[in-house]
């Protein structure tokens, strides 16, 4: 397969999610609005008044019926759409695990906002870090660009037969979600032949052999009553399908790439292979990393990044690859964990290297909470004292606050 | 309850914890202390005790009158109760 | 169909359920599914019908079916129903080779009057087409016997318990059909298990409905109300010859919600003598012992007399 011709157009993180799932055109689209979220319902709206999408959109009366109408239009067999922030993602919070126990590959954006209280619209991940051990993939995008392709990409990954589990397309609300881009967007009969159809696994139901899904003709029950003798099976398979979701996530990225020329992985680093001090982080945050990394290399210093793109599931393996080599390593956490020893991102990253031989100095930066702003200066700052833990040849101090006033 | 060691493993389980057993193989017939004894000499065959079993453990035979399926009758007799020529008594199990 | 016939029709819902003797769920349950006229599927909410039902392995459902949670049904319902229309339109997917298929959402008193009554409400408006079942036994039985907005006055819950001091449940039941009637919805009736003709009869109503139809079933709970389980049928009965409970429907014509008495209450309004006295129901239960032992309370019974007479004339007015 060759790269395509793609048109370039000017969009935003929410209009390029929205003109994605246009073109995925799925059965349902059920949500709600909040903000950062809203511009894509209300995109996804005009397809839909315009005729553009024969997709049934249905405008909730809350995020929780939101995501519990994409259940049932999933388990009946279609494809299913939400999109949500903050608050709202908080109170889908039940259906988030249910949906994933059901094993119903929804796809579902989430435009990182703060949560609640005192109240802020603007970024940081705390809502959809609360939403990390759900079962649904997480991944962490860029810039619009990504935003795009991910909200293509998610349905394959999703509804891959080795996978079946909702993906979470996660992307930093007003900092992408409001912000003009220029995208480069496939042809909609290409988005249409890569994702193709949904497909279901053959499972033995009480009635005989059937498709995991709700028809007439082979009736099967999903979401019984479970009970101590059961429940422990039921949950050791999404262990399992979140396992093989790590390749997955690849495959799918790479045949991505091989139409749009824009090939996505699990992790995504950047001048990392000689680096001796790095910073690992998510979302938008590493495009102005990069420029940093960029800066300080100019100025001799051995500086790299690691973007994580797949929070969940979380590549331990591939991390411990990337920077088993690195001497001093600065997590990004753009999210509190109350009572935890750091982010959760510094979290995962710092157990990874546990068992190691070759373990970095890892310590956590929080910042950028309730839409802070992280600047150039406040990551030269990260990098700089990542230089002196390196030197000391332990973390000066395990978590620090990043633009913190104090 | 399935004893946990004889039960299927996680592996071998349908997808999505799917049942994989129809309640016709869980028999409640054992629940109650009382059954239903119907004397056909009396009934009308009007149904409704077929209609009012909370179990349909009650069926309609081919010649009009009701039968027990004593597998699953949990004994609450509301058949009795509710049999409008009073042709149905409930007996003790035995 | 007459029953002879209707008696025929094999039953989707199995037996090896585990509902309790007597259950009044079961009864309804069973009739509803008798009103089924072709491809179906059925969700339903967190509650008594739904656990014990299908106790993994075991399921007793022969039609598709569905649980995610408690106070979604309805939701779960907008999302099924808006699927299939969506693969109709699209003349692809799954489902598209059905010409129609009939969504049903049981719900109980606790997932309907309480914490599923936004999501009811929500498909409601939206006037996805699905019927919507609400078992009403008048109180949380599955998590054993909480006072719901469906439980009446004076009756002793685990959450509202007879006490020195306070007699029960203080409140009165919610209008829960006038609340769903304002949503100006095509169909909405209310049905009792102790009635099999005209229940199987109104769900079938329900479900031809073009748009959200509601049936609201009495549901008489032998454990949760204290009688003993052959009663089940005879104490739903009393409930519409008392009054408490009248059986009608009310379809929206030209805009507006027209109600019908159902046979058994039309003949009370039509003959009020037949009209017979709350104490008559109240007595047989033990959720109202405290209404008569150690002592009678007439103020009570009283109180509630009228309650049940102001309601049955506010219907009459409506539906004469």
């Amino acid at each position: 397969m060759t790269v395509v011709e793609q048109k370039l157009l000017g969009l935003n993180g929410d209009e390029a999610v929205a003109y994605a799932i246009k073109q995925v055109n799925p059965d349902v689209v059920a949500a709600y609005p909040i903000t950062p979220q809203t511009i894509i319902v209300e995109r996804f709206s005009e397809y839909v008044a315009d005729g553009e999408v024969e997709t049934e959109f249905i405008a909730v009366e809350s995020e929780h019926s939101a995501l519990s109408t994409c259940i049932g239009a999933e388990a009946a067999g279609g494809r299913a759409f939400t999109c949500t922030a903050a608050n709202g993602l908080a109170l889908m919070w039940e259906m988030t695990y249910i949906a994933a126990s059901l094993r119903l590959p929804i796809v579902m954006a989430v435009v990182n906002r703060a949560l609640s209280a005192p109240i802020n619209i603007h970024n940081d991940h705390s809502d959809s870090m609360g939403a990390r051990d759900s079962g649904w993939i997480q991944l962490y995008c860029e810039n619009s660009q990504e935003a795009y392709d991910t909200a293509i990409q998610a349905w394959r990954i999703g509804e891959h037969p080795e996978v079946q589990l909702p993906v979470m397309i996660c992307l930093d609300g007003f900092i992408l979600s409001h912000t003009l881009e220029n995208v480069l967007t496939l042809p909609d009969e290409v988005v249409r032949e890569f994702i193709g159809e949904r497909s279901f696994p053959r499972v033995q139901g009480h009635l005989g052999e059937a498709e995991f899904r709700l028809d007439p003709e082979h009736p099967i029950t999903m979401g019984p009553l479970d009970l101590y003798d059961f429940y422990f099976e039921h949950k050791r398979p999404q262990v399992e399908a979140m396992k093989r979701a790590l390749p997955v996530i690849e495959e799918v990225g790479r045949e991505y790439g091989r139409i749009s020329g824009r090939t996505y992985s699990l992790l995504h680093p950047y001048r990392l292979e000689d680096a001796e001090i790095a910073v690992v982080g998510l979302g938008s945050t590493m495009g102005t990393a990069r420029v940093v990394v960029d800066r300080l290399r100019s100025r001799g210093v051995k500086a790299g990044l690691l973007r994580v793109r797949a929070f969940r599931p979380f590549p331990a393996h591939e991390i411990l690859k990337a920077l088993s080599h690195v001497e001093a390593v600065g997590v990004l956490d753009r999210c509190a964990s109350f009572g935890a020893l750091g982010g959760p991102l510094f979290m995962e990253v710092r157990n990874a290297f546990y068992d190691s031989a070759e373990r970095p100095i890892i310590s956590d930066y929080i910042y950028g909470l309730g839409g802070r702003d992280m600047s150039m200066e406040m990551l030269e700052e990260v990098f700089k004292s990542l230089e002196e833990d390196r030197r000391a040849g332990r973390p000066l101090e395990l978590v620090r606050y990043i633009g913190l006033r104090e | 309850m399935t004893g946990q060691k004889s039960a299927p493993g996680w592996r071998e389980l349908p997808h999505g914890a799917v049942p994989y057993k129809s309640s016709r193989e869980y028999k409640t017939g054992d629940w109650g202390v009382l059954k239903p004894k119907i004397d056909f000499g009396r009934c009308t065959k009007c149904t409704l005790c077929h209609f009012y079993c909370p179990e349909g453990a009650i069926r309609m035979r081919g010649d009009g009158y009701p039968e027990v399926d004593y597998d699953f009758c949990k004994g609450c007799g509301i058949c009795a109760a509710e049999c409008p020529v009073k042709c149905i008594e409930m007996v003790r199990r035995g | 169909m007459s029953l002879r016939e209707m008696a025929k029709q094999p039953d989707l819902l199995a037996p090896g359920h585990r509902l309790c003797a007597g259950c009044g769920e079961a009864v309804t349950a069973r009739l509803v599914l008798k009103a089924v006229r072709g491809p179906t599927i059925v969700t339903a909410a967190t509650g008594c019908l739904e656990v014990a039902t299908t106790i993994f392995p075991y399921t007793a459902w022969d039609l598709p079916w569905i649980h995610t949670a408690f106070e979604n049904a309805a939701a779960n319902a907008s999302g099924i129903e808006a699927a299939f229309r969506a693969m109709k339109r699209k003349g692809r997917g799954p489902l598209a080779k059905y010409e129609h298929i009939d969504v049903i959402a049981f719900a109980g008193d606790g997932g309907t009057y309480d914490i599923g009554l936004q999501a009811l409400s929500g498909a409601l408006e939206r006037g996805h087409d699905f019927v919507y079942v609400l078992l009403d036994n008048e109180a949380y039985m599955n998590t054993g016997i909480q006072r719901s907005g469906g439980t009446p006055r004076c009756a002793a819950t685990t959450t509202s318990p007879a006490g020195r001091v306070i007699p029960g449940k203080r409140e009165w039941k919610k209008p829960i059909d006038e609340i769903v009637v304002a949503h100006e919805i095509p169909y909405v009736a209310t049905v009792s298990a102790s009635y099999p003709t005209d229940l199987i009869r109104k769900m079938r109503c329900a479900l031809e409905a073009e748009g959200p139809a509601f049936i609201h079933a009495f549901v008489p709970c032998p454990r949760g109300w204290r009688f003993p389980s052959e009663q089940t049928i005879a104490l739903g009965r009393l409930a519409v010859q008392t009054c408490l409970f009248p059986l009608w429907e009310c379809r929206l014509e030209e805009g507006r919600p027209r109600y019908t008495l159902s046979s058994p209450s039309l003949s009370i309004a039509k003959n009020p003598e037949r009209k017979r006295p709350i104490e008559e129901y109240l007595e047989k239960q033990g959720r109202f012992r405290h209404l008569f032992r150690p002592e009678r309370r007439d103020d009570l019974i009283k109180e509630i007399q009228e309650w049940v007479d102001l309601k049955w004339e506010r219907l009459l007015e409506k539906a004469l």
